[in-house]
């Protein structure tokens, strides 16, 4: 499936809008980064994290996470229910928040910017950083608004249909919706809408997509599908996906993050490692464990 | 090779139009608070300026004497209307309590679909009747024919607290755990059994609650008395055959007299009713918290 | 719902005459029950039959006499026989709107702070304060009216708004002290805000938080989640809250009657005095001498019921068919 190549050649090229850099952003960066802008390769780290924990109010829910993810990589966390990955990955665009007795320790960067600093923006934050829910959750209106609506508040009103065409195509959903874009949203199967949810978050053209158990709520056609996608769409964003699956971690990332519970009974990363060196050669014996099935 | 210098492409600080729209979105929220503060501050000001003009009034003289006659300027009390609105509204509930209470039951554990959705339509439609109209209805009924007496009155308000009862009271049904239901049926209880001494007494707690806010409603009603009772000139009157004063009546026609006297007077009698609905609804509401946090529910 | 226990407990076959003894009371007295339950709730029906029968024949006399063009006239003159309707028809409906829209901007962002922005020990303690708001007897209402919002209104408000938007008719010179269109509107928005501010602050917090999640996750601010998603997934329960609001605003009677002025007009400009259709029933059905005089009464009554029930049978069927739950003030939680 060649959706990637396929969602490239349809961009026009306005100005010097490529996939990557955002319209409203000078690609003349300052003097000393040109090497960053320039040197886009697979070695540049995304997220950086340095002995993360998360509290909520008094009760310690992830403890001393650190690692680093990759770009242009799809990253997996795995692990037994409750053991924090979902948790870690809600830090990572601010998500949790919400959650009023909400607290993190240590540090998480992006790009080397403080992600909890007070010169990061929090609205900022979730638009460079896009999240597709574990059970779909498409917006009571139209296909099309569905896709459209975030972007036009961000200002994007130009060639609006290209937009969503482009979303829907690479989110191989193209063909399926082209002829009823006005329906609405709540009509398509479960595999559609979350597909419709990946397209709308490709739509504001972030730099990462973090996918929450994306397929578990799906049957597993329209799990191999969504697996397509994100193999697709490594190339153009940083993937970051929780999953329950082993099997599906294999299939689709580049590396894996085990996490499950240390001595105190509260989550933590165990080892992180290639996807391929984690699964055949695990160096912890509670990840061997949970791999060979013994729990989880 | 691991970017911990900031990556100026990568700045998390608003980009694009994002500072306008925090702006705007930062404008509504304040819209809302303003709004929501604007509502307490009137709560405020008509509490404290009711206690302000009428706190004042409010002894033993004033609480228990009989009401000023038309044209004899201070003096004079609300006594009367106490013990009157104390009898109206005991006939009201007397009344308002079994009718609210079958009709919950009724709704909560025998309708079906088809009359539950036509009794629960009839229930909103009363809950949504103007007070006025319960007044008009009874006094074209009764009143026009037998003349005013305080079971007039009773059923008038009568009205106006029946789905109040009701409506509570179904929501205090439903919300005994279902697993109670269900226990009771595997023993085998009869279904009556389950509902006087399972049901009820585990909403009760609920139901009382609601009453006692019925009645602080049905103490505070003007309408459906008014056109039941006449509003000067009474004294102690307990024959329920006869009209009583209320404290509202009393309050109102007060203010019809245009007399400066009367609107003190009319401050004092509205500060104690305020005071004592306000009172009533706090209690019930801390109350029935509690309540069914020790029941668990 | 339970069925009715008609098996006979499992006792064995040595209590065979007790669990026939059972049976018959118990399904004797289950029957009672339900007959009992349903009398309740059949006296209510009958009670809200009677009512209309009640007013509807009580206007018949009115009605045979003067027929639909009651609605259109003006002049009433008791001592003459003569009654029209428009004045009190048209002071009603005036005052509800415009109440009901003040109160709608009002209590919608009522409803918002509290289901959605505001700290959940603030929205606890804020909630129930402004049902407070609603629990004040109308008549309180009414004298603070009179003697705090009236003259507040005539020497301060009015003139203002005059001064800045007199070019618009509704906002003509004060004309009265203070009693006026303008003192009621302002009134019913106190009863009815909280109504609305209730009712609202429910419906919102049905909007699943995974809706709003999603938004938010799209990198929109605040006030773009609620405006693009919780706006509209609760439009039609926000229209069954207004419908609430006007049947509320337009029953009103006892406040209204204060500061309205009781005067047979229908002005344009707000700031004068007017009346309306509780109030004038409030004010004359207790002296009124005639036959035709209370017919005539009734006959506005009927209008108000007529338009009461209308517009709750209206909120109740958009809010999900009829006999949903639009609930209002019993919820004590």
């Amino acid at each position: 499936m060649s959706i990637g190549q396929s969602s490239s050649e349809e961009i026009p090229e306005e100005g010097a809008t490529t996939r990557l850099r955002l319209p409203d952003r000078a690609p003349e960066a300052q003097p000393g980064a040109t090497s960053y802008v320039e040197s886009a390769t697979e070695h540049e780290t995304v997220f950086h994290a340095s002995s993360v924990s998360v509290n909520y109010g008094e009760k310690r829910a992830l403890d001393d996470v650190s690692m680093e993810i990759g770009k242009h990589r799809a990253t997996a966390f795995i692990g037994p229910s409750g053991c924090g990955k979902s948790t870690f990955l809600r830090c990572l665009n601010r998500m949790n928040d919400s959650i009023p007795s909400f607290k993190l320790g240590g540090e998480l960067r992006y790009h080397g910017h403080d992600l909890y600093g007070s010169e990061a923006n929090r609205v900022e934050v979730r638009r460079r950083i896009g999240m597709v829910f574990q059970k779909p959750n498409p917006f009571a209106k139209s296909i099309y608004d569905n896709i459209a609506w975030a972007a036009k508040n961000l200002g994007m009103k130009d060639n609006l249909d290209d937009r969503v065409e482009r979303a829907l195509r690479s989110a191989a959903l193209w063909d399926e919706v082209k002829d009823r874009l006005k329906a609405s949203a709540l009509g398509l199967s479960g595999g559609q809408q979350q597909r419709l949810c990946i397209a709308r978050a490709i739509a504001i053209e972030p730099d990462v997509i973090l996918l929450d158990e994306p397929a578990s709520a799906l049957d597993p056609i329209a799990t191999a599908a969504i697996e397509d996608l994100i193999h697709a769409l490594k190339s153009e964003y940083t993937i970051v996906i929780v999953t329950h699956n082993m099997q599906q971690a294999m299939r689709v990332a580049d590396k894996t993050a085990f996490f499950s519970l240390d001595d105190t009974r509260t989550g933590t990363l165990i080892e992180f490692d290639q996807t391929d060196k984690l699964f055949s050669r695990p160096q912890d014996k509670r990840t061997e464990a949970y791999i060979t099935g013994q729990f989880g | 090779m691991s970017a911990i210098s900031p990556d100026p492409n990568y700045t998390l600080a608003p980009s694009g139009n994002l500072r306008r729209r925090m702006l705007i979105s930062r404008t509504a929220v304040t819209g809302t608070i303003v709004a929501a503060g604007a509502a307490v501050a009137v709560l405020g000001i008509l509490v404290y300026y009711a206690a302000y003009q009428g706190a004042s009034q409010l002894n033993l003289s004033f609480l228990t004497s009989d009401l000023p006659a038309i044209g004899l300027s201070g003096g004079g009390g609300i006594g009367p209307a106490l013990v009157g609105t104390a009898e109206v509204v005991l006939i009201a509930t007397l009344i308002a309590l079994p009718v609210g209470i079958l009709t919950a039951i009724y709704l909560s554990e025998f309708a079906g679909p088809t009359v539950g959705r036509l009794m629960t339509t009839g229930l909103e439609l009363m809950a949504g009747l103007p007070t006025i109209i319960a007044g008009i209805f009874i006094a074209g009924l009764i009143v026009d024919s037998s003349g005013q007496s305080a079971w007039a009155a009773g059923l008038a308000v009568a009205i106006v607290e029946v789905p109040l009862i009701a409506r509570a009271s179904i929501e205090a049904l439903r919300r005994v755990p279902p697993t109670m239901r269900e226990a009771a049926d595997a023993l085998g209880v009869a279904h009556w059994r389950t509902v006087l001494g399972v049901i009820l007494p585990t909403a009760s707690n609920g139901i009382v609650t609601a009453t006692i806010l019925a009645v602080a409603r049905g103490a505070g009603e003007t309408a459906p008395v008014l056109l039941t009772i006449p509003t000067f000139g009474q004294t102690y009157q307990l024959n329920p055959n006869h009209a009583v004063p209320t404290v509202p009546l009393e309050i109102w026609g007060l203010l019809n007299s245009g007399q400066p006297s009367a609107l003190a007077q009319a401050w004092g009698a509205a500060f104690l009713l305020m005071i004592l609905i306000l009172a009533v609804n706090i209690g019930a509401r801390v109350w029935l918290r509690r309540g069914e946090r020790k029941r668990g529910l | 719902m339970t069925s009715l226990a008609t098996e006979p407990s499992p006792i064995g076959t040595a209590g065979f005459k007790q669990r026939s003894r059972l049976n018959r009371t118990d399904i004797r007295a289950n029957r009672a029950l339900k007959w009992l339950a349903l009398g309740g709730g059949l006296l209510l029906f009958i009670t809200l039959i009677a009512i209309v029968y009640q007013i509807i024949s009580g206007a018949s006399q009115a009605f045979n006499k003067f027929g639909f063009g009651f609605l259109g006239h003006t002049a009433w003159i008791p001592s003459e026989n003569i009654f029209g309707g428009w004045t009190f028809i048209y002071g009603t409906l005036v005052t509800g709107l415009a109440s009901v829209i003040l109160s709608t901007i009002l209590g919608v962002s009522i409803g918002l702070f509290l289901a959605l922005l505001a700290p959940r020990r603030v929205s606890m303690i804020i909630g129930p304060l402004i049902e407070m708001l609603a629990a004040i007897p109308s008549i309180v209402i009414g004298l603070i009216g009179i003697v705090l919002i009236c003259p507040f209104i005539s020497s301060d408000i009015e003139p203002w708004v005059h001064s800045v938007f007199g070019w618009i008719p509704i906002f003509g010179a004060t004309q009265t002290a203070g009693n006026s269109i303008f003192a009621a509107i302002l009134v019913l928005t106190i009863m009815v805000v909280p109504i609305i501010a209730a009712l609202t602050r429910d419906l919102f917090m049905t909007v699943p938080q995974e809706l709003r999640d999603g938004a938010e996750a799209l990198g929109s601010t605040r006030w773009e989640m609620i405006r693009g998603v919780v706006l509209p997934t609760t439009k039609t329960g926000i229209t069954a809250a207004c419908m609430l609001g006007f049947g509320r605003a337009i029953g009103e009677a006892i406040a209204v009657s204060q500061v309205i002025g009781g005067i047979p007009a229908w002005p344009l400009n707000f700031f004068s005095g007017g009346d309306a259709i509780g109030p004038v029933i409030a004010n004359q059905y207790p002296s009124a001498l005639t036959t035709l005089d209370k017919s005539s009464l009734f006959y506005l009554a009927a209008v108000l019921l007529v338009l009461g029930i209308g517009v709750n049978l209206f909120a109740q069927w958009i809010a999900g068919g009829f006999g949903s739950r639009v609930r209002l003030g019993a919820k004590v939680r």
